[in-house]
């Protein structure tokens, strides 16, 4: 098994944490996980993004072009990385501010309002958590206890209050998440 | 007993690594894109632990030099940059392998030449394993292509600096430096004792008992014919280090008809490059440099004797594929291919570069 | 009869004995220079502290960059103008260490400006011992940062000349107004009396690392009278009128103050140099 992920979108939506948290709660379940953040001048500017590859097996390049999933949170995101969706691949978005829909009729495309949802409730914070519920749920590639042990590891002691909050978030992200177009 | 296993990013390794490794000093100056070296280490403050002293110089100049000072009495001495300062610092890495002083110096390659751009390159290459800096001398250069390896090459560095009295360096680049993987850490090695580093640097400057006489560590000789005789003596160190400190990794080479030879960042590229093409049929070999100088000859002309031509993978312009021509004294078709500038090329281009400039 | 030799050279007839701390090696600086004085008494002086096995030396580039042949101490050999980087690392590393450095004007106030500024303004708890000829000796008589205005050398060989060459570095000066130098003093080694009062500078300079309260910086001005063309005691006296106008001798900072009647303002600020006419 290799998923090959790319998440992007504005700095601020915890785009390089929702990695950080995903590769720390893979490798805790035995995966080979590699991190890679686009940095420099690409951070500036309000735009990031970060490869994630989690696999069964040793892992080869950290530098990709295409992808097996595309989480987009922002329309930018979404218009650089549609095309490198792998066929038959994932495109995840946020429809939180996006004008123009993916329109590619070759790979599975979901929608998750996370953003509206976590505004609505009040916890902005944990928008990211959302995102990442909606993605597991579709990919179910780290189980279900070792979510908790990830958020563990990736959180500083000082933030260990708010997993709970956090395993929620993922939870309520898990029923957020809705077909749009599926092959 | 079970290593402990975390995630950092390159960067972060190479620092954590020269704490756990015994190591007393690192001097370095900020540059991207490697300065979360002397952040973790100046975050971790191990000189209260370990009693490991970090100092930020105010120049490159200035940090290879106290890497100098420090390291010519015998210590375990590192420091860190990316090209720009590198450049600067090869004023240093002359007089210290001039002086036979063992020492670990990490670059972390961008793109050029001049002040270029902060992302991944491989274009100093040629600075690093043909000289650098004036005279004939060779850095002992590693080329991790993970974050276990920048860690693990750390440890390894200091063995080979000490037992050959030659400055180290790890030639890696921002993609190794800035992504995440997993590292299995090791248990720290305890800072040599002051026995110890008398007893492993006989020749250090650390103060002239009475028995024996002062210790001078220069790289200075006005005597041309004596100076000759220290140039035999190195090169006479290099070629043994030529016969047993070469290190490579052979992927699918055994079935290969092509092979793709490169190192770091770019290596991992052509893996993948090699999985795409054997999915579509084509019998592709990875040959992984992982040190650059002593350069695995002998085993590039062994494999040029096996396949049907080789296509050296690097982010410049064509440096490596120099020394791997010669070492397989150009009997099959060898070919580059590389981005350069901060570009890193994709697996994609990689394998079509292969059907195109070899395969045909 | 003749006296022999081996008549006078008695234990009871010897009235001074070379330092243990120098080695045996003849040494190959000018007669006349200020070099060979200025390595006898820092020998002696870590001789007298009794910190042979205790000290490192750092040697530089230019006329002394052999010193390490002349100390009986452990000694590396910086690249040209990088001596208190060394000694910094040195220092840091093995704080019990006793370490000098030992530079001339163009190794430590040209190519060094950095190291020895940033070394001083850290307050590495070394020594610093600067010898001030005027001149590149080394490489044959070159403008220093120290030439006079209107001083002859081969790179000015109608005298250094501000518009084109700028003004002569007072490093020394400077150095003392940074609040990690301890100790800054300006001495000379041309007469004995001289001689006696830059030991003891000296002497405070290594006793200062103790303290641990910063650099201990000592300026020695020395004639060059091959640089300058001279005879050695035509030198001395042109060092006298035309040196020591500038570059005035005695204590600048002592004990890390400014020492009253030294007019730090005046000297860096307002550059009164006097015009040399050779």
């Amino acid at each position: 098994m290799t998923e090959e992920l790319i998440i992007a979108g504005f700095g601020g939506q915890g785009v390089l944490s929702m990695g950080k948290i995903l590769v720390y709660c893979a490798a805790e379940e035995g995966s080979e996980v590699l991190w890679m953040p686009a940095y420099g001048p690409e951070q500036r500017g309000g735009t990031a993004n970060v490869t994630v590859i989690v696999s069964s097996e040793r892992i080869s390049s950290p530098i990709l072009s295409k992808f097996d999933t595309a989480i987009v949170l922002n329309q930018q995101s979404l218009d650089k990385f549609e095309a490198a969706v792998k066929p038959g691949g994932t495109l995840i978005f946020d429809p939180n501010g996006i004008t123009h829909e993916p329109t590619r009729k070759d790979i599975n495309i979901y929608k998750i309002a996370a953003t509206e949802k976590a505004q609505a409730m009040g916890i902005s914070k944990v928008f990211n958590m959302m995102v990442l519920g909606g993605y597991l749920k579709l990919k179910p590639i780290v189980s279900n206890e070792f979510i908790e042990k990830g958020l563990m590891k990736a959180l500083p002691a000082r933030h260990h209050k708010l997993i709970p909050q956090n395993m929620e978030a993922i939870e309520i992200g898990k029923g957020l998440i809705e077909a749009v177009h599926t092959l | 007993m079970a290593k402990e296993m975390k995630l950092m990013k390159g960067n972060e390794a190479i620092a954590r690594a020269m704490i756990a490794s015994g190591t007393d000093g690192y001097f370095g100056y900020p540059i991207t894109p490697q300065s979360e070296v002397m952040e973790t280490l100046m975050s971790e403050q191990p000189w209260e632990t370990t009693g490991m002293v970090v100092l930020q110089a105010e120049s490159e100049l200035a940090s290879i030099n106290m890497v100098y000072g420090g390291a010519a009495t015998g210590k375990k001495v590192a420091t860190s940059s990316s090209s720009p300062g590198i450049s600067l610092m090869q004023e240093g890495l002359t007089y210290l392998a001039g002086a036979e002083v063992p020492c670990l110096i990490m670059n972390a390659m961008r793109g050029g030449p001049g002040l270029g751009t902060i992302q991944p390159a491989q274009s100093d290459y040629f600075q690093s394993v043909k000289g650098g800096g004036h005279g004939d001398y060779q850095l002992y250069t590693i080329a991790p292509a993970s974050v276990q390896e920048m860690y693990d090459f750390v440890f390894d560095a200091w063995d080979i600096a000490f037992k050959y009295r030659i400055p180290v360096l790890i030639l890696t680049d921002g993609a190794i430096g800035q992504c995440m993987e997993k590292c299995y850490v090791r248990e720290y090695v305890p800072r040599w004792t002051e026995e110890e580093r008398r007893q492993n640097a006989p020749w250090g400057c650390w103060g002239k008992p009475a028995t024996r006489g002062h210790n001078i560590v220069t790289s200075l000789e006005l005597e041309s014919s004596r100076q000759e005789q220290f140039n035999l003596k190195l090169q006479a160190k290099y070629r043994e280090m030529e016969a047993k400190e070469v290190k490579f990794e052979a992927l699918n080479c055994d079935d290969a008809d092509y092979v793709f030879v490169a190192y770091g960042t770019s290596s991992r590229i052509a893996m993948k490059a090699m999985q795409l093409g054997r999915e579509k049929g084509l019998k592709i070999g990875v040959f992984r440099l992982i040190t650059l100088f002593p350069f695995p000859k002998n085993e590039i002309a062994e494999l040029a004797k096996k396949v049907k031509g080789m296509l050296c993978v690097e982010m410049s312009a064509g440096q490596m594929i120099e020394d791997v021509k010669l070492a397989a004294q150009c009997s099959i078709p060898i070919e580059h291919f590389g981005r350069f500038g901060g570009i890193i090329p994709t697996s994609e281009e990689v394998l079509e570069a292969l059907e195109k400039q070899i395969i045909k | 009869m003749a006296i022999m030799n081996q008549d006078i050279v008695k234990p009871e007839n010897l009235v001074y004995t070379k330092t243990k701390v120098l080695t045996d090696n003849v040494m190959h600086y000018c007669p006349g220079c200020g070099h060979g004085t200025t390595h006898r008494i820092v020998a002696e002086v870590i001789d007298e502290l009794g910190i042979q096995d205790q000290t490192v030396g750092i040697a530089p580039v230019g006329c002394s960059v052999l010193a390490y042949n002349y100390f009986d101490v452990d000694f590396e050999e910086a690249a040209h103008g990088r001596a208190p980087a060394l000694a910094t690392a040195v220092k840091r590393l093995n704080p019990d260490l006793y370490v000098f450095t030992y530079q001339g004007d163009g190794d430590l106030a040209a190519i060094g400006t950095a190291e020895t500024i940033h070394a001083c303004n850290r307050g590495e708890n070394i020594t610093m011992v600067f010898i001030n000829n005027g001149i590149y000796g080394m490489t044959g008589g070159q403008m220093a940062p120290t030439t006079l205005i209107g001083m002859k050398s081969q790179t000015t060989p109608y005298g250094r000349n501000v518009e084109r060459n700028g003004y002569p570095l007072r490093i020394t000066e400077l150095l003392a107004t940074l609040p990690g130098t301890y100790y800054v003093t300006r001495q000379s080694v041309h007469t004995p009396a001289a001689v006696r009062k830059a030991k003891a500078a000296i002497k405070k300079g290594f006793e200062n690392q103790k303290l641990k309260k910063g650099v201990s910086f000592i300026e020695i001005l020395s004639s060059c009278n091959s640089g300058w063309k001279m005879t050695p005691v035509q030198a001395n006296k042109w060092m006298e009128e035309n040196m020591f106008p500038n570059y005035p001798v005695g204590d600048i900072k002592v004990d890390g103050k400014i020492v009253d009647k030294v007019d730090i303002n005046r000297i860096v600020v307002d550059h009164p140099l006097t015009v040399v006419n050779q």
